[in-house]
């Protein structure tokens, strides 16, 4: 061997040999994993099942419930913040790793992964198809894969509008506090608007009418018969006309001075909730829960009435689960169970979230159901008008992006960087980015 | 057993052995080192200039080559030179005094003490909290309506301060965070090296009537030269790199803007927070890729440019 040779052939040769010995280690860890991951249900052998969530579902009481008719069921539960939860879930799809036995979708979310029906179980094929007649045709629709119709989601709740409001503060500034008198106040959303001047006017101190423009707008969008997207998923933002009349309504909000500037699930906006900093907020029916964790002061103090504008939907999730799942038929039996008649209508009585079977509306159990927070308001009955009336409206597949883009807008006007023409110009250029 | 026509070749072997030792060890022991840069250094550069060459997102299976289109569309992009502004601005905003600040620390703490463990042990304090910690606390006393910085300014007369809104103020109130983590860590390091220094020289200007700020200048400043490039350029790096401050600031300031956006009007978005959110939120990771390179390209100018300051002012004083 010439010296030179020898001189590289030593350090490679080392190379290659550790190389060789962590390849090997790699291999034999591989290879028991391999082992483990070949569990098909021996009778009596305990199956962990993981279930990821945004924010709590209220299901911790059915788990437990669950547990005792399927002993060998583990389940736990993994809570992360609603925008990493969606990130994560796609990130972990794409590296085929990491992701829970159950995943939940919100409906801003849900033609991202309804686009790619590869990359889960079809619920089909575990017989769930049988719920089809237990659900909102929109609702069931909208967990159906975009190519092929495979069942990729089951509903969990639907997100009926109405209006939230603090009838202290609002008796503050010499307006009604009655919910019938409320909703009177404001049928349309300019009548709205006109509530929060005289509400202004009035100067409650250390109170706003609104909490900030963004989920106002998100509600507006939806009472739209269409929205951010076409039936053909093409981005129409700057044609529809009810998205340009939503983000003048909006501004108004904000050129009126009548938001707090608090952006919504930010730190500061909880702390809002607990100082009465906003008088009225834009309330689907998952909202309420939301309200009474974070307001756990002002029990009665807040009181719920009709939505201005008429009804339509905002938020609500479905369950699905990713392929990568290693027990698809127990996951099943358990979303099955979850979203069960008898189970949507238990959580919702206790943390809000509002069922997406329509066979509960007239339920006497659900439409004499009313919350002493909220001053015994009827939120039965409230919500079960909301969802009877709701008109779906075709979500698509980065719906959520697209409500980012239109947020900031909103943030810069609302921070007074730009005029709401400006910002306008802005969404429209980054909306065109969006792929 | 041993029969003379065996022993000569076992010495041979043994030899050989011997040789193969002292020539290979050396290398098995920095091979770990090596092996491991490889698989999350070098592997990961070469990949992503691979990945930015292609229109790949994380979304689809199909990642179609496009050539440097990434690279063109990222120059032209207003948000990449927005967010390059954003670091660059955050970067001198937080360095500069932090340094400075490190320094006059690390000098007051170079002469005999009471308690000086406990004094320079309290200085590395800030730098093992957690970042989330540090950005969590700093929001709410940088808070508009409930911040404790807007409430002693008010002591003076001034309005509240929307710190989170304007480009200046969120760019001060990061570099505050920034600094609070970095200043006595780096004041450690000065410091580490201002002991290094004779104490003749000292005694000697003392006689020869310096004060103690000429005695910083003329004597310490010059004979640490070393480590303050060293600190200078890790520092740049490491201003360069700031992510988890404006994302967690963002979360909790309650400014609203995307996840990742840096604020709606991005005014505090630096260019890794821009990376993260064209890959990880918007999952477009060719683009990620391409500015990820861009940045890095940026890194490696800064830190020469600084390096090349540093190294010329320093040297003018000695």
């Amino acid at each position: 061997m010439p010296p030179r040779i020898r001189r590289l052939a030593v350090p490679l040769l080392t190379a290659s040999l550790i190389a060789m010995a962590t390849a090997a280690c790699g291999s034999g860890g591989g290879g028991g994993g391999g082992g483990a991951s070949d569990t098909a249900a021996k009778p009596g052998e305990k199956i962990k099942l993981t279930v990821g969530l945004f924010g709590d579902f209220g299901f911790k009481p059915l788990y437990e419930e669950y547990k005792k008719t399927h002993p060998n069921i583990e389940i736990a539960e993994a809570v992360t913040q609603f925008n990493d939860h969606h990130n994560n879930l796609v990130k972990r799809l794409a590296t085929n790793a990491g992701a829970a036995d159950i995943e939940a979708v919100e409906v801003g979310y849900i033609s991202t992964f309804t686009a790619q029906p590869t990359k889960f179980h079809d619920l089909k094929q575990f017989g769930l198809d049988k719920r089809q007649s237990d659900y909102l045709d929109w609702k069931w629709q909208q967990g159906l894969g975009k190519q092929g119709g495979q069942l990729l989601g089951l509903g969990t709740d639907v997100g009926g509008l109405a209006m939230c409001y603090r009838k202290d503060l609002f008796e503050k500034a010499g307006l009604p506090t009655d919910r019938t008198k409320v909703a009177a106040l404001w049928p349309t959303w300019e009548q709205y608007i006109e509530t929060g001047k005289k509400f202004a006017t009035a100067n409650v101190a250390g109170a706003k009418f609104v909490d900030s423009p963004g989920e106002i707008f998100r509600a507006m969008v939806n009472q739209a018969p269409t929205g951010l997207y076409d039936p053909q998923d093409n981005i129409i933002v700057g044609s529809n006309p009810a998205v340009k009349q939503a983000w003048d309504l909006s501004n108004q909000l904000t050129s009126e001075k009548l938001t707090a500037k608090l952006a919504a699930f930010s730190p500061p906006w909880n702390t809002g909730f607990a100082k009465g900093a906003f008088a009225t907020i834009i309330c689907p029916a998952w909202m309420t829960g939301y309200i009474q964790e974070q307001a756990k002061d002002a029990s009665g103090k807040w009181d719920i009435a009709t939505v201005p504008g008429g009804s339509g939907n905002s938020g609500g999730s479905h369950l699905m689960i990713p392929k990568q799942s290693k027990h698809p038929k127990e996951a099943a039996e358990l979303i099955d169970f979850l979203t069960s008649k008898e189970n949507q209508a238990k959580v919702f009585k206790e943390e809000g979230t509002f069922p997406s079977i329509p066979a509960l509306y007239d339920d006497p159990s659900i439409q004499n159901f009313t919350k002493p927070f909220f001053g015994d308001a009827p939120i039965g009955k409230i919500y079960s008008e909301a969802a009877k009336a709701l008109k779906p409206q075709h979500l698509g597949p980065k719906e959520a992006e697209v409500r980012v883009v239109i947020g900031d807008g909103l943030g810069r006007v609302e921070q007074g960087k730009q005029t709401p023409d400006e910002a306008w110009a802005q969404v429209l250029e980054d909306v065109k980015k969006i792929k | 057993m041993s029969s003379l026509p065996l022993a000569v070749p076992r010495r041979r072997r043994r030899s050989v052995r011997h040789t193969l030792d002292v020539r290979v060890s050396p290398y098995a022991y920095v091979a770990p080192f090596f092996l491991l840069f490889c698989a999350f250094g070098l592997f990961p550069l070469i990949y992503t200039a691979w990945v930015s060459l292609h229109d790949w997102t994380l979304l689809s299976d199909e990642h179609t080559f496009v050539g440097a289109k990434n690279f063109g569309t990222l120059l032209a992009d207003g948000y990449f030179w927005n967010a390059t502004f954003n670091t660059l601005s955050i970067g001198v905003l937080s360095t500069a005094p932090q340094l400075l600040l490190a320094i006059w620390l690390a000098h007051l703490l170079n002469r005999r003490l009471r308690f000086q463990t406990l004094f320079r042990v309290s200085l590395l304090l800030p730098n093992v909290t957690s970042v989330v910690a540090v950005v969590v606390i700093f929001s709410q006393l940088f808070g508009r309506d409930f911040g404790v910085i807007n409430w002693v300014l008010s002591w003076f007369g001034a309005g509240s301060v929307d710190w989170a809104a304007g480009t200046a103020s969120s760019h001060i109130a990061l570099s505050v965070m920034i600094m609070w983590r970095w200043t006595g860590y780096n004041a450690l390091i000065f410091l580490a090296a201002m002991q290094a220094v004779p104490r003749e020289l000292y005694e000697a200007a003392t006689l020869d009537g310096a004060s103690n700020f000429t005695q910083l200048r003329r004597i310490t400043i010059p004979m640490i030269r070393p480590t303050i490039i060293f600190v200078v350029i890790v520092s740049t790096i490491g201003a360069m790199q700031i992510i988890a401050e404006p994302l967690l600031f963002g979360a909790s300031s309650g400014a609203g803007g995307g996840a990742a956006s840096g604020g709606p009007d991005r005014q505090y978005q630096t260019l890794a927070l821009f990376v993260y959110e064209q890959g990880f939120t918007k999952f477009d990771f060719g683009y990620a890729s391409a500015a990820s390179w861009l940045m890095f390209l940026a890194v490696v100018l800064v830190a020469g440019v600084n390096f090349l300051i540093t190294r010329r002012v320093k040297g003018g004083l000695v």
